[in-house]
């Protein structure tokens, strides 16, 4: 389905201060994909995750959601269809209770009354946590936080997830739980992350970044094969890949 | 860092009471807010020196409290939060008005006194009934009030914002002092390290409101906040409201301290 394509063409952004996040990067997901991006500190991901739903505008070079050319006039639609969970739960639990939370946006676009309610109760049973609906987004422990995020942003009927390290500061149980999650969703799903355990049991695909630049695109097994790359990219094999490779690779 | 630490838990105690089921919490927020904004312009109404005239209004939060089962302990402790203002405002009263006012046996008691007191007990009597309105309906029925009577959405929007990440931002001040506090060898801090702490928490505070911003935008905010659940006036809420005021009007222009007197003597009216 085309709908659902992400395209970027040689992007590039800089920041106001001058700093160049992104210098040429140039790649294709399709629908459905579940695509890790990985890379140093500061090699770009969070950037890159802001290009992709419109939050930051390419400085040159284009990136594409389906049929839509991400820019100031599509912005809002493209932020409809990709749905965005931020890396602290906390910038994204604004509203006093997790169900008036979860219907922030909803209520964007224009819902309201029992339309309304059983896509916030939907969204909510989805991730695990309608028994969470009336209480306040502070109280809840990191795990919780987490998925109301991700409730926020199904809520949306989003194509397209993008996650910024969805696992940092999650215990372990909590963890496991947000990876049972993240593979039983059938959308395009973009994961920016350190976890490299997680993006074994996720992703069919990792985007490797280097200063801004694509430095591999390839299977978890290709790239965690490539010590050199790794290596030359500040990341290292996930413990577990020794003992998973042989059935994997 | 205790200070911090109790503060929040302080503010969300409040917030938690409201929470609860209950015969107050039901009620509608607007007739809540509504009965104690009445109040509180019938307290500070009075002329500088009354002090028994305000007595009867005492009633006021301590039925609502009863009847709401609101806790003294929170109450009074935010209470004594709030005090130092509140005692600095008028401590010079006594000293400015030496005028002798009132008789109390062989002391004579002088008009800055009087009004000192007064002062106190207006304190005392109108900010008990704003605690007691936010633990019996909590930030966001209030907030909701606030707006359908006409309040601007961005004050009230804000009034949200600021109790939601009260306790974000207190919180990393809390860690910030703590990691300070760890590293100060027990001296305690200098004041260039204070004024460097503080910078730096507005800075995260400023960063903060640029990702929230963010996150609302990418769930589509477009400048409006759509409010939550309709709020419903029913029977009871007239009831409530019509009470109260009547009530206020008695100890405001009638005579209750009198009745109650002549009540409790028993000497014929």
């Amino acid at each position: 389905m085309s709908h659902h394509l992400i395209e970027a063409r040689e992007l590039h952004y800089q920041y106001p201060d001058g700093t160049s996040a992104l210098r040429g990067l140039s790649f294709c997901v399709h629908h459905g994909e579940a695509v890790a991006l990985v890379g140093a500190n500061g090699a770009g991901k969070s950037t890159l995750l802001m290009q992709l739903n419109g939050l930051l505008l390419p400085s040159a070079g284009e990136i594409r959601i389906g049929d839509l050319p991400v820019n100031r006039r599509t912005r809002a639609e493209v932020m409809r269809c990709v749905g965005y969970v931020f890396q602290d739960a906390d910038d994204q639990l604004f509203m006093p209770s997790v169900f008036e939370d979860v219907a922030f946006g909803p209520r964007n676009l224009g819902l309201e009354g029992a339309e309304l309610e059983s896509r916030v109760r939907a969204a909510l049973e989805t991730v695990g946590a309608a028994h969470l609906a009336d209480r306040a987004p502070y109280r809840l422990s990191g795990g919780e936080k987490r998925a109301v995020a991700i409730a926020g942003v199904l809520a949306m009927s989003p194509d397209v997830l993008v996650l910024d390290e969805p696992s940092e500061g999650l215990d372990p149980v909590a963890r496991r739980r947000l990876i049972g999650l993240l593979t039983s969703f059938t959308h395009t799903r973009i994961v920016a992350t350190h976890d490299l355990e997680l993006v074994l049991d996720v992703c069919s695909r990792v985007l490797v970044l280097d200063r801004g630049q694509l430095a591999a695109d390839g299977s978890p097994a290709a790239i965690f094969g490539d010590l050199p790359l790794l290596e030359r990219c500040h990341l290292e094999p996930p413990p577990s890949w020794r003992t998973r490779a042989p059935t994997t690779a | 860092m205790p200070g911090i630490d109790g503060a929040l838990r302080a503010l969300s105690s409040l917030d938690a009471l409201a929470a609860r089921p209950g015969p107050a919490t039901r009620l509608d927020a607007r007739a809540k807010l509504l009965v104690t904004a009445a109040y509180i312009v019938a307290v500070v109404s009075f002329e500088r020196h009354a002090v028994a005239a305000l007595v009867p209004f005492a009633a006021y939060p301590l039925l609502l409290g009863a009847w709401a089962q609101v806790p003294a302990g929170p109450v009074l402790g935010k209470l004594a939060l709030a005090s130092p203002f509140a005692l600095m405002v008028g401590a010079f009263n006594p000293w400015i008005d030496t005028a002798p006012m009132l008789q109390l046996g062989s002391i004579s008691v002088s008009s800055g006194w009087v009004s000192y007191a007064s002062l106190l007990l207006r304190f005392v009597l109108t900010v008990s009934a704003a605690l007691l309105l936010v633990a019996t309906t909590g930030m966001r029925e209030l907030a909701a009030a606030l707006g359908a009577l006409g309040v601007p959405r961005e004050f009230t929007a804000q009034l949200l914002f600021l109790h939601r990440y009260s306790f974000v931002v207190g919180e990393e001040a809390r860690r910030m002092a703590t990691a300070a506090r760890l590293r100060s060898a027990g001296r305690g801090l200098k004041f260039g390290a204070w004024s460097a702490l503080l910078g730096h928490l507005l800075l995260r505070a400023y960063e903060r409101a640029r990702r929230i911003h963010q996150a609302m935008l990418a769930r589509g905010y477009d400048g409006e906040l759509r409010p939550g659940r309709p709020l419903a006036w029913k029977g009871r809420d007239t009831l409530f409201v019509l009470a109260w005021l009547v009530m206020f009007a008695w100890w405001r222009w009638g005579e209750p301290v009198a009745w109650l007197g002549r009540l409790l003597t028993g000497s014929g009216a």
